[in-house]
């Protein structure tokens, strides 16, 4: 039995793959000497050296360039971008690059590369450093998208985004990195592309992401103890591959579903899900699919604006009771 | 006037280079010919008049070291021995082309040959072959990475981005500018602070200032040759500005009227690297039947070869979903 936190599971989840594998290192900015900017790295550097940890310039683009080139050869590099904003900044070497390279090739060239990044909101840094962003690589063909929402999680897709031959992006909640979960295992291994049931229930069904999959499942508990009514939460976990069928089954189950993103509105991730569930659950759906989302503005900073912006558990109980109660 | 009796390069590098050259030279009118039959679609980018700086890297490089390129890489990919059709039927969209078809013109790869990609968005690529030669380091083996690219690359902040960390790193890799005066139709002069777009800058990244007469091949391999030396004997990179000029246009679509006609009369007629090769294998005492046998053997397997790719297939359409994974197909849910 061990208890971990959110962030020390990226570190050992690192680690445990520096020392199985002598293919992987791991680079990025402040990412060695100072451990990460959120102390999610802390003890790579003294446990495995300057050669596979290193520390590079605030460049991402010649971080991801080079990260993809060592890929390229077959080594399996860990690239960090501090915050999932900055992909903004080497988006070229994201989506034009990492994600097309092994089509355009015909199948010549692999890339096994996994790019981490902090990602979301809660820690009011504004709308620059606060950004969920999975949306932008789910539509580009060629990234995997895995969005971790426990250290169980961390730890095993962490795990399997490592090992996987193709690129993955692996977004960390930053407000997640404090959350403890007691492991019985620290060898975990969760396939890409299998959702996980965080809150079982028959009424209606939940469906979302990192900290908004947390947050849901707060939220079934309370509408079960106080509501009597029965959420089933799905966690995705990745967006790509998508776990379709276990959202098919439970909406074929429930009739109602719901859709929880942290990102603005338009083209969320939870548009692509609820097409999804209209084309595939139609017959079985009883009313239309919700969407939460944070309103389509860029991220306030304030304590009181930001937390009135993205999704609050209150939040999501307020929208199940309208679904189901008309409240 | 040349100099026989120190000759640095040899008979041998020098029929090699002719018949790089040749070559890519031949290929890219055979590619300019097929266009005009409309059985190359799409657009391309010709390095006609460039092909000294390919030639020579080819010549001097060794089997296992690896290129990058730009869209403009026809030659880029021919030099290292790529297969003619494996590139004429890559731009005619069939079966025997380098991707079959899936890549085109500006994205020539094959990897077997060490010809890691041509890249069509300017700047990444020599941040990525950084990549190739951190690898390299990382496994304590011997390649070289060779990065070509053209002037106009040298505004962009990959560029810097990528010499910055290839110093840091003491990186095995050669940083090679093919500057053509023209940025695409704009004079790289008017649209740049420095003199010399790549080797003014050179200074600022603690590497040594290096021009070239790019349409010298002995100059280019000679210049080649130490810049590839030094990198695999783990001394760093190196940046060479290699002055040339294209002779057709930008692209497919540019018939290139933004340059003065006396300019351009005067890199065809008189600085063209192929006609004043010919000129120096001779004065070399090269026999004239050596070097017109290798010129109608480069004709012939380049007919062959244009007829190879015009009767391949085109590709299945089922190609389309195969090869985004590893998996070889594209599903992205179950």
């Amino acid at each position: 039995m061990a208890q971990l936190t959110y962030r020390e599971s990226v570190s050992l989840a690192i680690a445990q793959a520096m020392r199985k594998d002598p293919k992987v290192f791991f680079i990025g900015e402040d990412v060695g000497a100072a451990g990460g900017v959120f102390k999610a790295t802390v003890g790579l550097l003294d446990e495995f050296g300057k050669d596979r940890v290193m520390d590079t310039p605030i460049s991402e683009q010649a971080i991801l360039g080079a990260a993809m080139g060592a890929a390229m050869t077959g080594l399996r590099p860990i690239a960090e971008i501090m915050f999932s904003d900055f992909l903004a900044v080497c988006w070229d070497i994201v989506a034009n690059q990492i994600a097309k390279t092994r089509y355009m090739s015909d199948g010549q060239i692999n890339i096994p590369l996994v790019i981490r990044t902090a990602n979301g909101g809660g820690s009011k840094f504004g709308a620059q450093h606060s950004q969920s962003l999975e949306n932008w690589s789910m539509m580009i063909p060629g990234l995997k998208v895995v969005a971790p929402s426990s250290p169980a999680d961390v730890l095993g897709l962490m795990n399997t985004a490592i090992n996987d031959p193709d690129p993955v992006i692996f977004y960390e909640h930053k407000s997640l990195y404090a959350s403890k979960q007691e492991l019985d295992s620290t060898e975990l291994s969760i396939p890409l592309g299998q959702a996980n049931i965080l809150h079982e229930g028959n009424d209606i069904t939940i469906i979302g992401l990192a900290l908004m999959a947390q947050r849901s499942k707060k939220a079934a508990e309370i509408l079960k103890e106080k509501h009597n009514i029965k959420a089933k939460v799905i966690d995705l976990r990745t967006l790509v591959p998508l776990d379709l069928q276990t959202i098919k089954k439970s909406i074929n189950e429930t009739g109602l579903a719901m859709t929880v993103e942290e990102n603005p509105r338009l083209c969320g991730w939870g548009a692509e899900i609820s097409s999804l569930i209209t084309e595939h659950c139609f017959s079985n759906l009883k009313g239309p699919v919700t969407r939460i989302t944070t309103p389509h503005v860029p991220l306030p900073s304030a304590d009181i604006l930001e937390d009135n912006t993205i999704p609050s558990v209150d939040l999501i109980v307020n929208e199940v009771l309208k679904k189901i109660k008309g409240e | 006037m040349v100099d026989i009796a120190n000759d640095d390069i040899g008979e041998n590098n020098r029929l090699k280079l002719w018949e790089m050259m040749l070559k890519l030279r031949l290929v890219e009118k055979k590619a300019y010919d097929l266009f005009l039959q409309n059985l190359i679609k799409g657009t391309s980018h010709l390095a006609l008049g460039q092909e000294a700086i390919a030639g020579a890297f080819g010549v001097a490089l060794q089997e296992g070291d690896y290129t990058f390129c730009t869209y403009r890489g026809h030659a880029h990919t021919l030099a290292r021995g790529s297969s003619i059709e494996g590139v004429l039927g890559e731009l005619m969209g069939r079966q025997c082309g380098l991707m079959k078809g899936k890549g085109g013109s500006m994205h020539l790869t094959d990897v077997d040959k060490g010809v890691m990609g041509s890249y069509a968005i300017i700047g990444a690529h020599l941040t990525i072959a950084n990549g190739t030669a951190l690898a390299s380091k990382y496994n304590k083996t011997k390649e070289v990475s060779v990065c070509f690219f053209g002037d106009g690359t040298t505004n962009i902040g990959a560029f810097h981005e990528a010499l910055n960390m290839a110093k840091i790193w003491n990186l095995p890799i050669v940083f090679v500018c093919e500057n053509n005066l023209y940025m695409e139709y704009t004079a790289i002069s008017d649209v740049t602070a420095v003199e010399h777009p790549a080797a003014d800058r050179a200074s600022a990244y603690s590497l040594e200032k290096i021009i070239v007469d790019g349409n010298d091949a002995d100059e280019m391999f000679r210049t080649a040759q130490l810049a590839i030396q030094k990198a695999r004997d783990g001394h760093g990179p190196s940046l060479i500005e290699a002055m040339t000029y294209r002779h057709s246009g930008h692209s497919r679509a540019d018939p290139g009227k933004y340059r003065p006609d006396e300019e351009v009369k005067d890199w065809l007629e008189n600085k063209d690297p192929i006609t004043n090769y010919r000129k120096k294998l001779l004065d070399y005492n090269i026999d004239e039947k050596v070097i017109s046998d290798i010129e109608n053997k480069i004709k012939q397997e380049v007919e062959d070869a244009t007829e190879v790719s015009k009767s391949s297939p085109i590709p299945d359409t089922k190609e389309i979903f195969t090869d985004v994974w590893a998996d070889g197909g594209y599903k992205w849910h179950n």
